[in-house]
């Protein structure tokens, strides 16, 4: 037997893309060319309709991936299964289990690899069926890249979107949607434009991704390695070129600085190093560092390896750092930099990719890991679905297999994550069962504080009855319960409005109190600060007195800058639709800025104080008030007169 | 968005795969509680024996090295093996015999590949694994070596029985890794899942590994048999009439039983020559070996019985 290169030639028609080494001088030289090669990993998505497997098989047959004996029994695979007579059918390649072959579906992610002489690739070539989302999301976890696939004849379709969303929402920030059979529409440019413009279209409601368009015919290869002559009017690079040019870590974090634990080295007494891989930006001998979630600080010290230190390290190595205190330090824990840090919390809300048969069960205990981190956990609630298709959020109690919900996370440990947008690495946890050990879902974290507006009550403390009914009190006291929420920007005057309201319905005879955001604060809230979280428990805690005091036949008036329509949303939502009245008390900040009765605007332009809504924080202006009463143009009583005049309208008092 | 990438430019692809191999191999030593390295003697194994060896620097590997062997390896294997791994590397090597099948006398003339693999190889690994109730055994095997691999997780689950479902796969996400188990449920975790043989080769030159001098081409007694050159590496296999041996330049790609492993004619005698040929090479690694050359969807029938 001789070598096999010599009895066999070269399979089809195909490209050699690494260099003949009998044309290189020697393999340092090639390995100059060929050793610094960065690796891209891509997921390619649509189904064997759209022609994913043919275009798949020219990338591997082009770039001469695949060995000969392969493809030859692939061949004879294909003559006995196929469904293209004498043709091999490419989608052979790259089905692997025997039951997919003889199914002729795809249902896993397969992983394949091929070079060129500028890159080394890993393909995630995921199933497009719209039960197998779970699969498409794996593949799409590693990838900093997406293929999609769309039939030129048939537009984008509703499974376009679906990949499309799926890989955004898996934080995948570049695109090439390659528009394929462009032969069966007579390569017309102008429904290459239709497409294009239909896609754009929908994807706007997406988080953004870089995207390029690229007409290719993948049975013939217009366009997938080479460029095409039959598309003369479309000059831009063919797939494979993009895939050689296109950044490949976008969707990596190359700031801060991440370093989960996963095992403490300590060989011998003189040597105590923490082992793991950066998880995303770099860390220097002599940077500050701290544990999380310890608190503790130290420095770091040494960066070892086996046979040398190294004076730095970044994402993705995998290191050995040693720091110049012994600090407690396990796995599970993170080095991070003091000036860069995580959010440290047991609470936060992800977007979930429920992947098993049972449905998700708000409330029950799992196991989730992040990082090298595990711990147990519940899913408090599933916030809202997402239709993969339609993108509009549906209210849900549960997540089946392959949906998509926000959903809010409590964990029995704190744990140090990022938003996912913002770090993928730091940002992601897979659910995990406590019993079949099974992983469950993949979950990517949106915002790390979401307060206790949905804290499930002590299931064993039940309010005992109370023998006085709301009619008697309303019959006593002359007046249906009621809270007033006056909101607006510091300084607009809702405090004077609240108290002028509580005296002139004093006058009236009824019997009202004034819940004013400044003295909640000097008691009930005195834990608090001012970052949107805080400002949203405060408001939490306020209104749950107000619905104590409304039980009592109070009228209750707030003033709250309540900046976010959400708290607001909710607070109507706790004290009962019927019985709470939204009032911005409105003025332009410069006038509220004039004003300043507290010294705020003052301290904040001095830099004294952060997080000031309609300066530094945001101040959403309510679409949904009950009234709008302008405090720059009416006085105090007229404002006040206005509120009066609407809980006569609304029959609160007579 | 993340922030925007800093002047660094990516990693080299060889760095990222040995990045993410030690990563694998960590997480296994601090999530199993009986961790154990299949070691078959071969390239793959010896690089991924070297990432073990880097992964715990300056701490020894902090699990056993098994090999599980037929009694029908090359001796070139064996010398490297114990020379080599076991008295240079000092690591702990352990080594397990199928002797139940030896008393047979199983081998793979006098029962075929498929026997012989079966009792010497897939029983012996259970066995071996039985004996030393290991919940994580590392294999060397890659995604490109073979199609069903190609969808085989980086932890891949098997039942009581050392079986594996392809058909109920755990979702694999990020690098985050389910490494849990039910009672009687083990781990087969395979670091080297994204490499190729030729980044195998790249790595063994860049971190200067030796290896079984049987991947060089030297002059060796040889049979051609049934399409495939044979080496003669003992006397246990009878010639058939009409065979004689013949001192041909060979070299091997893969290394395994000796009486089941092709050589290939080949004037490859370093280890760059080696890197060359294989960028010339338009043939798959595994074409020498019998044991994958039965249907279509043998290595995935194989893996669902036990086999590594």
């Amino acid at each position: 037997m001789s070598t096999p290169s010599d009895t066999h030639t070269q399979a089809g028609d195909a490209t050699a893309r690494l260099d003949a080494p009998a044309a290189t001088a020697s393999l340092d030289s090639w390995l100059a060319a060929h050793e610094g090669k960065e690796l891209l990993r891509f997921i390619t998505c649509g189904n064997v309709d759209d022609g994913k497997s043919t275009l798949i098989g020219r990338l591997l047959l082009e770039t001469d991936s695949i060995p000969v004996d392969v493809l030859e029994a692939v061949a004879r695979d294909s003559k006995v299964r196929g469904t293209r007579g004498e043709e091999t059918d490419l989608a052979f390649l790259t089905d692997g289990l025997k039951a997919e072959r003889e199914q002729g579906i795809t249902i896993d992610v397969a992983y394949r690899t091929f070079s060129t002489d500028r890159r080394r690739f890993i393909l995630a070539d995921a199933p497009g069926h719209e039960q197998y989302t779970r699969n498409m999301a794996t593949g799409a976890s590693t990838a900093e890249l997406a293929i999609i696939l769309i039939d030129a004849r048939y537009g984008v379709t509703t499974q376009t979107r679906r990949h499309t969303a799926i890989t955004r929402l898996l934080g995948i920030r570049q695109t090439i949607v390659a528009i394929n059979k462009m032969d069966l529409v007579g390569f017309s440019q102008a429904r290459f434009d239709e497409v294009k413009a239909a896609f754009e279209a929908f994807a706007t409601k997406l988080p953004p991704s870089n995207v390029a368009f690229v007409p290719i015919v993948a049975t013939d290869g217009d366009s997938v390695v080479a460029r095409g002559a039959r598309m003369p009017w479309y000059g831009g690079p063919s797939v494979l070129e993009l895939l050689e040019t296109l950044p490949v870590d976008a969707g990596t974090n190359h700031v801060d600085f991440r370093f989960p634990v996963q095992l403490a080295l300590r060989p011998n007494e003189s040597f105590r190093g923490l082992a793991g891989s950066v998880a995303s930006g770099e860390v220097r001998v002599g940077d500050p560092i701290l544990a999380l979630p310890s608190g503790r600080t130290s420095r770091v010290a040494r960066i070892t390896t086996i046979d040398r230190d190294l004076s730095s390290a970044r994402v993705p190595m995998a290191t050995t750092i040693v720091l110049e205190d012994d600090i407690d330090c396990a796995r599970g824990d993170m080095l991070v930099r003091p000036d860069q840090r995580p959010t440290l919390s047991t609470r936060f809300t992800a977007n979930l990719v429920w992947m098993s048969d049972a449905p998700l069960v708000p409330g029950r205990e799992y196991l989730i890991r992040h990082a090298t981190l595990e711990t147990p956990a519940t899913i408090v609630r599933v916030v809202h679905r997402l239709d993969i298709e339609s993108l509009e959020t549906t209210p849900g109690p549960t997540l089946r297999l392959n949906e998509i919900g926000l959903v809010e996370v409590r964990t029995s440990r704190p744990i140090a994550i990022d938003p996912y947008e913002k770090n993928r690495a730091t940002g992601s946890f897979v659910v995990i069962d406590r019993i079949s050990a099974g992983t469950l879902g993949g979950g990517m974290v949106v915002a790390s504080d979401v307060g206790h507006w949905d804290d499930p009550a002590e299931s064993h403390l039940t309010p005992t009855a109370s023998s006085v009914t709301l009619d008697e009190r309303r019959a006593r006291l002359g007046q249906r319960p009621a809270t007033i929420v006056l909101m607006g920007l510091s300084g607009s005057g809702k405090s004077s409005v609240a108290r002028a309201v509580e005296r002139l319905l004093f006058e009236r005879g009824n019997t009202a109190i004034v819940l004013d955001g400044a003295a909640v604060r000097t008691g009930l809230s005195r834990d608090l600060g001012f970052t949107a979280a805080d400002r949203s428990e405060n408001l939490r805690r306020s209104m749950e007195l107000a619905r104590l005091m409304n039980d009592a036949g109070l009228i209750v008036v707030g003033a709250f800058s309540a900046p976010q329509a959400e708290t607001r949303d909710r607070c109507r939502e706790l004290v009962g639709k019927d019985r709470f009245f939204l009032v911005h008390v409105d003025a332009p900040l410069e006038h509220c800025r004039t004003r300043d009765p507290s010294g705020l605007y003052r301290d904040a332009a001095l830099g004294k104080v952060r997080d000031v809504p309609g300066l530094d924080a945001p101040f959403e202006r309510p679409t949904n008030a009950d009234l709008v009463v302008r405090s720059d143009q009416l006085s105090v009583a007229a404002c006040a007169e206005r509120v009066v005049a609407l809980l006569r309208e609304r029959g609160i008092v007579e | 968005m993340p922030p925007i990438a800093s002047l660094h430019s990516p990693l080299p692809h060889l760095d990222v795969l040995e990045a993410e191999a030690i990563q694998i191999i960590r997480d296994t030593a601090a999530c199993f509680e009986r961790p154990v390295m299949l070691y078959s003697v071969g390239k793959d194994s010896t690089a991924m024996l070297h990432l073990a060896r880097k992964a715990f620097a300056p701490g020894r590997v902090p699990f056993p090295i098994l090999h599980i062997d037929t009694g029908w390896k090359f001796k070139e294997m064996y010398a490297y093996r114990d020379g080599y791994v076991r008295d240079e590397l000092g690591v702990d090597l352990l080594i397990h015999r199928n002797d139940d099948g030896v008393r047979a006398g199983v081998g793979p003339i006098t029962h075929g590949s498929r026997v012989h693999t079966d009792i010497m190889k897939t029983q012996a690994l259970r066995q071996a694994l039985a004996i030393g109730r290991y919940d994580a055994a590392f294999g060397g095997a890659r995604r490109d070596e073979e199609r069903s691999r190609a969808k085989e997780r980086v932890f891949s689950l098997r039942d009581e029985n050392g079986r594996w479902d392809p058909r109920t796969q755990r979702p694999e996400l990020w690098n985050l890794w389910n490494t849990r188990l039910r009672p009687g449920e083990s781990m087969r975790v395979f670091p080297l899942s994204s490499w190729t043989e030729l980044d195998v080769w790249l790595y063994i030159r860049r971190e200067k590994l030796p290896v079984v001098p049987l991947y060089f081409a030297k002059e060796r007694p040889t049979i051609e048999r049934g399409g495939t050159l044979l080496m003669m590496d003992d006397d246990r296999v009878p010639l058939k009439p009409g065979e004689t041996p013949v001192m041909r330049r060979i070299r091997f790609r893969t290394l395994g039983c000796w009486p089941l492993t092709g050589a290939l004619e080949s004037s490859a005698a370093t280890l760059d020559d080696v890197i060359l040929e294989l960028l010339a090479s338009r043939y798959s690694e595994r074409q020498g070996r019998v044991i994958d050359h039965d249907a279509a969807g043998s290595m995935e029938e194989k893996k669902r019985e036990g086999y590594f």
